[in-house]
């Protein structure tokens, strides 16, 4: 077995896409990894569905006795108030993800489809059945980047021609990082952009169902 | 006149709360904004089949040491929930609403928590409804009307109202006038105009004045009833 990235890698890869000034809402899981890899000098704006813009990062363990439970975040992290942040009430807060106020949103998946169509809030074998913001996010958000690991538990592809699962939204999904590839969603269809260290390109296209296209500037990830 | 609105207990403010009422109940995840010693003259007062609109029939809260929703389907109280979460995101862990759900003892309308917030929003200004492309091409599309505006595809949702809100703010004054902390926000002021009958507990009461007008999140005439929380309260 070829080593793969760890989430921390597939966090830190996705926040290379974060651009100075961007507002960014990340989703449970991976994501939520992303803020401490932001490169020095970018300022990015972090957004939270329950009506936060522009705090600062979660409280680590270490840093529990300063918690609060009137500044979290939608994962329930403790988040940290910082110089210019706002408040504000839940239905403000999804007019900005509605309204394409939203740079980015980085979500995790269980499945996306070669179109970019997204599923990751429930599957058949769930009886859990958790919507919270997730379709408002992929559906409102200018970009959606969704970080996962690129099979399942079983080794199972997760990039499909057609999503098996409830979809959370229909071509929406712009980048997807995985812990072997970057896939951009293109009009002509998935794009390898990059590979994770020691991978070849047949070697991820066996573990994905939907047929690949390769990059003019095809590359391993660079963490 | 106003009317006195200040209560001298959380059982005085609930007690009219009858069988079959929808309720909507302010939060979001953790006690934040929880209106829970609401919550609790509820469970208390023992108002059954009653409709509950809030983002969650949580669960989570008993091991965190907080009252939610939760107790008042543990005391087989909810009829139907209408939600974006219904479970506890933690699998190994099943809430009384998933367990009464899976019986078939109870309904569930699971909505998109945006779509919920502004279905929530339209009921409390008079908003016909909206057109929103969350959740095109989902389950949630089901039997909606569709409409293509500007070449974008949206769906139809319809407005929510309660006959009671229960909400949660940090300070009142007797008008009240509701201020909030930091995202204990969340959807209470959403919900403060959509109800009948909006009662809020709070952590201090004040006399009119001594709020300034221009931080006011929810002015008082959407507030029916105040509860002050006393000091060993939640």
């Amino acid at each position: 077995m070829k080593a793969r990235l760890d989430r921390e890698a597939i966090a830190l890869r996705a926040a290379k896409e974060l651009q100075d000034g961007w507002v960014v809402n990340l989703g449970v899981g991976i994501p939520t990894l992303a803020p401490k890899y932001i490169p020095e000098g970018k300022t990015i704006i972090f957004h939270t569905e329950n009506g936060a813009l522009g705090f600062g990062p979660p409280l680590s363990e270490g840093e529990l006795e300063h918690k609060d439970y009137n500044l979290i975040n939608a994962g329930a992290q403790f988040i940290t108030p910082r110089p210019g942040m706002s408040f504000f009430d839940h239905a403000t807060s999804f007019g900005m993800i509605r309204g394409g106020h939203l740079d980015v949103t980085i979500l995790g998946a269980f499945q996306v489809s070669k179109r970019g169509d997204l599923a990751n809030w429930t599957s058949p074998e769930r009886t859990v059945q958790i919507i919270g913001g997730s379709m408002d996010l992929a559906a409102g958000a200018k970009r959606v980047i969704v970080t996962m690991e690129h099979t399942t538990k079983d080794d199972k592809p997760k990039i499909l021609n057609k999503c098996t699962y409830p979809l959370t939204c229909k071509e929406c999904v712009n980048l997807i990082v995985t812990d072997i590839a970057v896939i951009e969603v293109t009009k002509d269809g998935l794009l390898l952009k990059e590979v994770a260290p020691g991978w070849t390109v047949a070697e991820v296209q066996a573990l994905t169902e939907a047929e690949l296209l390769v990059a003019s500037d095809f590359k391993e990830i660079e963490l | 006149m106003v009317p006195e609105k200040v209560c001298n207990s959380f059982a005085e403010a609930v007690a009219d709360i009858p069988d079959g009422a929808t309720v909507m109940v302010g939060g979001f995840t953790g006690p934040g904004g929880l209106p829970q010693n609401l919550i609790l003259a509820l469970r208390n007062q023992g108002a059954r089949k009653l409709t509950i609109i809030a983002n969650s029939t949580w669960g989570a809260g008993k091991a965190r040491e907080y009252i939610d929703v939760s107790i008042l389907a543990e005391n087989r109280q909810i009829k139907k929930a209408i939600v974006s979460v219904m479970a506890d995101p933690n699998p190994l862990r099943s809430t009384a609403f998933e367990v009464q759900y899976r019986a078939g003892e109870t309904e569930m309308e699971l909505v998109p928590q945006g779509t919920l917030a502004e279905r929530i929003r339209a009921g409390g200004f008079g908003i016909g409804g909206f057109y929103t492309s969350t959740g095109v091409g989902t389950p949630v599309e089901k039997e909606k009307e569709k409409k293509m505006i500007n070449g974008k595809e949206y769906i139809l949702e319809l407005p929510l109202t309660a006959d009671y809100a229960l909400i949660r703010a940090y300070k009142a004054d007797r008008m009240g006038n509701l201020i909030y902390r930091g995202t204990a926000r969340n959807f209470n002021p959403v919900m403060a105009p959509a109800a009948r009958i909006t009662i809020a507990e709070v952590d201090e009461i004040v006399e009119p004045g001594r709020l300034a007008p221009e931080v006011i999140v929810t002015p008082g005439i959407f507030v029916k009833r105040i509860v002050k929380i006393s000091q060993e309260g939640k």
